[in-house]
């Protein structure tokens, strides 16, 4: 087992920083170049939400084994606002940042699975994954 | 990190190699419509060929300049989309409606010509 990699995010860069840790990863787990765009680009939308929406946070990359088949698995997690209708900011075209992010319909169409642990007041958790074909 | 944009004839021509953060894509959006200022340029072509990722704050900032560009009564046009980007892009909700493309530097050049030439 893979030691995880952990990203903070405290400023913009720490954004680009998260995506290239997620491109060597999925490359690594030798990803095609489709999924490895996909991966990137979800890392880069969580890690922007992070920054966005609770200034600071952590994005966790992760390597999976699971009978024989490899994934990559990414986790962000603040402890910022919260999300009080998460059913809300899972409908396509919905966005709180003036249209600044694609928001979380867009990530999860890229990724495997999706999921959301968030409370108000609580902080976020995101944990998304692809496996490898 | 400054994205170099060169002037060819009546042309700007940018071709984006490095990896965006945003304060780039963001530093990249002004100089450009400076640059369209201070040469008078009737076109421009943003090449995409090196670039592997596109998310939804980059691809606001590109489509906003090419707004912007036309605003100022200049076209551009965004060449050399890959095919993993023009995927991702798809899949998370952005279209890019109202941006002119082209497959490659020389097909972008060539429909701006036509384009200002008629």
């Amino acid at each position: 087992m893979t030691e995880p990699i952990v990203i903070n995010i405290n400023n913009e860069f720490d954004i680009v920083l998260a995506r290239q840790k997620g491109r060597e990863v999925s490359k690594d787990l030798q990803f095609g170049g489709v999924d490895q765009a996909r991966i990137t680009t979800a890392i880069s939308e969580l890690a922007r939400n992070i920054y966005l929406y609770a200034g600071t946070g952590q994005i966790t990359i992760n390597v999976l084994e699971e009978n024989g088949r490899r994934g990559i698995q990414i986790s962000a997690f603040d402890e910022g606002p919260g999300i009080s209708d998460v059913r809300m900011v899972l409908q396509d075209g919905f966005s709180t940042s003036g249209g600044l992010g694609a928001g979380l319909p867009g990530v999860k169409r890229l990724m495997d699975t999706f999921d959301i642990d968030t409370m108000p007041g609580a902080g976020t958790r995101i944990t998304i994954t692809k496996w490898a074909r | 990190m400054r994205i170099p944009i060169l002037k060819l004839k009546d042309y700007l021509l940018v071709s984006i190699q490095v990896e965006l953060d945003d304060q780039t894509v963001l530093t990249f959006q002004e100089d450009l419509l400076n640059k369209i200022k201070d040469t008078g340029a009737k076109g421009v072509v943003i090449d995409l060929t090196s670039v592997d990722m596109i998310d939804s704050f980059i691809a606001k900032v590109l489509g906003d300049v090419i707004v912007m560009t036309s605003l100022m009564g200049t076209k551009a046009v965004l060449t050399g989309i890959q095919p993993a980007v023009a995927i991702t892009l798809i899949e998370l909700g952005i279209t890019l409606e109202n941006v002119h493309t082209a497959l490659d530097l020389e097909q972008g050049i060539s429909i701006l010509s036509q384009y200002l030439e008629g």
